[in-house]
């Protein structure tokens, strides 16, 4: 994100510049460069063309379809026949006053804000681990990509089994350690299957944290920690006043993006508990699946990935411009 | 150094119009392709099913070819998992690529009618005389036939013989005696029973032998017919006699449970047959679900899957697809198919033969010839009711509400709009 809103923020000061060598070049009124800016101009095109082609297609035209979706009874039977009723908003009304979406709203929110917090916590503090040099710590830090790498339907597989309330060997540990009798609820439990995909959730987006910070903390050079060191500085003191402030860009990169992946995640929940028990792990993005895809109601399951492409905006913008303050600061 | 010039707004318009229709060709209607034309000779037709398991898949595809032969066409098989089969028909519906001849599960029937994409079987004059009521239901959408299957299922009660002879336990024909009987095949490491309580269709169809036979309905669900089937359940995971995991379990994982004697007894379906007989240790037996009073018959779903001919524009290749729907549905190869997957032939003459050579199956032939058709009264509007069902199940199951207010629930998320 951070690298992709760099070029167009360093762009827009030579756009109107090079206008005006354009129009400089016009009023001399030469013959051959006209035909020269030309061939210039249309190979400039030729390099924006592709992938303004591909944005068009792959994201423009969904998005588009996807909100024209959202105001159509678009159902099984559209399919075949191609009739779509407009009914204005009539899907969004539908889905927001349906009492499942408070539930569904918070749900996310908690499951978001609990992913993002486990995911970081543990992400610098491995990432602050790993700077230190050990014997055999790339090793163990190219281990914890091991998450990232493997397909989430096999480890939403393998957590579910380990989180199984009766044969599961989390809490078959639990009641040997005689931490618990009757052993956790993890995926029965309303509140605590709830719990169990958060967990899980962090456990799968650490990799991606760490890596990230990890980069961040490299870009630190280390003569500032010696300087800090020189002044007195305890670890402690050189975190905060030191890694900290320099990290402060990776880290609004790392949040940000965490949040706009965690909104959307649907996998992991589809997998360990299926949205359930009674609704416990719904969110916005399995309900929207589930409008769209089980009950093939397309129309409402496009209103409702609407609002999650709203929520996924409004952090983008927060993002960018707390990226703006940053820089100008 | 190329000076970034500003191209001229029409340009930009041109660039963008271009792409969009770049865009809607490539995702809209594309070209027919292997419809043959619609005058010259069939070769070969196309066949659409959920079948991607073997055996299923070769033996399916055999009885395809050899039906195909007697049409004089090759078939072409393709099988997608059942979960995107539905999918796959949507989409196929919008680009006008359907199969000639397509394979639903029979709930999914008058939905996927109801967009026009089927044609009504008796267009080709295929006789639909002998058919137990409930699958020519399902095969029915506003009165006309769409689909037939050859054959069906429905679930019933497996117990394991070893662990019900040890506890000195009788097989549970009513629901008090199955509350006792789990209760008293209840050991540390194994329950009494498991059943299919998840949140998805699979969890309804379980839980509807047990919600029809007590007089429930699934247009009204709110009474307390159905409040009482619901808390048959409750009682059983309350007690402890039916693990609380059956709230995430699949029907597999049902299975699994009960081959691994972590369940002395389980709802399931005959097609579990073929696994359970590869345990040699494990002897089992089948009964019809328990009813709430004794001497009631058991109401059950009609399982099974239906064929049907999609809309073509090629008449020859519609009559070629409708013959070798005739012929899977021939007594004979019905019979070849029941046996091969544990289910029972639909039309009821051949299922009372069937009954005679495998009497393993008494107890499904019995229970299919008064199965119940899904969407035999809802038709299109059945997956919200089922929708409605499952919430209910987990809502009650969880403690979260009582049978009564999440039947409440249950109706309204049914008869929203």
């Amino acid at each position: 994100m951070r690298s992709r809103s760099r070029p167009v923020a360093d762009l827009s000061p030579i756009l109107p510049r090079g206008t005006g060598q354009d129009d400089s070049a016009v009023a001399a009124g030469g013959r051959a460069a006209p035909r020269a800016r030309l061939g210039e101009r249309s190979a400039q095109w030729m390099f924006i063309v592709p992938a303004a082609a591909y944005l068009l297609l792959f994201f423009g035209y969904p998005i588009v379809k996807n909100v024209v979706m959202s105001f159509q009874q678009y159902t099984a039977t559209t399919f075949y026949t191609g009739a779509a009723p407009f009914v204005g908003l009539q899907n969004y009304s539908d889905i927001l006053s349906s009492d499942l979406f408070p539930k569904t709203l918070l749900t996310t929110v908690l499951f978001t804000a609990g992913s993002i917090t486990g995911q970081f916590v543990l992400g610098l503090a491995f990432a602050l681990f790993f700077r230190r040099r050990f014997p055999l710590g790339g090793v163990l830090r190219s281990l914890l990509l091991l998450p990232w790498l493997l397909p989430l339907v096999v480890s939403g597989t393998t957590w579910k089994w380990m989180l199984d309330p009766d044969t599961g060997v989390v809490n078959a540990a639990l009641r040997s350690l005689h931490l618990s009798s009757s052993g956790i609820p993890w995926l029965t439990g309303t509140s605590q299957a709830l719990l169990s995909v958060i967990l899980i959730n962090i456990w799968v987006g650490i990799p991606f944290n760490t890596a990230i910070l990890y980069g961040g903390l490299q870009n630190i050079p280390p003569h500032v920690y010696e300087a800090a060191k020189l002044d007195g500085a305890g670890p402690l003191a050189s975190f905060r006043h030191v890694t900290w402030p320099l990290l402060r860009p990776t880290v609004s990169v790392v949040l940000v993006l965490g949040v706009v992946y965690t909104v959307k995640v649907l996998d992991i929940i589809l997998v360990v508990t299926g949205g359930g028990p009674a609704d416990a792990t719904e969110t916005i993005a399995t309900q929207s699946y589930e409008l769209s895809f089980q009950q093939f109601d397309f129309g409402r399951g496009a209103a409702m990935s609407n609002v999650l492409i709203v929520i996924s905006l409004a952090f983008a913008i927060v993002y960018l411009r707390a990226d703006r303050r940053a820089r100008t600061v | 150094m190329i000076s970034p010039a500003r191209p001229p707004a029409r340009r930009i318009a041109a660039l963008l119009t271009g792409t969009i229709v770049l865009a809607l060709a490539a995702t809209g209607c594309g070209g027919r392709t292997g419809a043959g034309s619609a005058t010259g000779k069939v070769a070969s037709i196309t066949a659409l099913d959920y079948y991607t398991d073997e055996p299923e898949h070769t033996q399916w595809g055999e009885m395809l070819t050899a039906c195909g032969k007697t049409a004089g066409v090759k078939v072409e098989q393709t099988s997608v998992p059942g979960a995107s089969l539905t999918p796959k028909v949507l989409q196929q519906a919008s680009s006008r690529t359907l199969p000639d001849l397509l394979m639903l599960d029979n709930p999914d029937l008058q939905q996927i009618a109801q967009t026009g994409a089927l044609t009504p079987l008796d267009e080709y004059g295929i006789d639909s005389s002998g058919y137990a009521e409930g699958i020519l239901s399902a095969g029915t959408y506003k009165g006309e036939l769409y689909g037939l299957a050859p054959n069906v299922s429905t679930i019933a009660l497996f117990y394991n013989k070893d662990m019900l002879a040890r506890a000195g336990v009788a097989v549970p024909r009513t629901w008090d005696e199955l509350k006792a009987a789990a209760a008293e095949l209840t050991r540390p490491g194994r329950y009494g029973i498991a059943v299919d309580a998840n949140a998805t269709f699979e969890g309804t169809w379980q839980f509807l032998p047990f919600l029809w036979s007590n007089g429930g309905d699934e247009k009204q669900l709110d009474t307390p017919q159905a409040a009482q089937a619901l808390q048959l359940w409750v009682d059983l995971v309350k007690s402890g006699s039916m693990s609380k995991s059956v709230l995430n379990w699949t029907q597999a994982d049902v299975h699994d449970q009960f081959v691994a004697g972590r369940t002395a007894m389980m709802i399931n379906g005959p097609w579990r047959i073929p696994a359970l007989n590869q345990d040699r240790n494990l002897h089992w037996g089948v009964a019809p679900i328990p009813v709430p009073r004794s001497g009631q018959t058991p109401v059950t779903p009609l399982g099974g899957e239906v064929w049907t001919v999609p809309q073509s524009p090629s008449k020859a290749r519609q009559e070629k697809a409708a013959q070798v729907l005739t012929c899977l549905n021939d007594s004979s190869n019905m019979l070849t198919l029941a046996k091969q997957h544990f289910t029972v032939p639909s039309r009821t003459a051949t299922a009372g033969r069937y009954a005679e050579q495998v009497p393993s199956m008494t107890a499904f032939a019995k229970s299919v010839e008064g199965a119940r058709a899904r969407t035999s009264e809802l038709g299109a509007e059945w997956p919200k009711a089922a929708t409605g069902i499952y919430t209910a199940i987990q809502s009650a199951l969880t403690g979260e509400q009582t049978p009564e207010e999440a039947l409440r629930h249950a109706q309204q998320i049914a008869t929203s709009s």
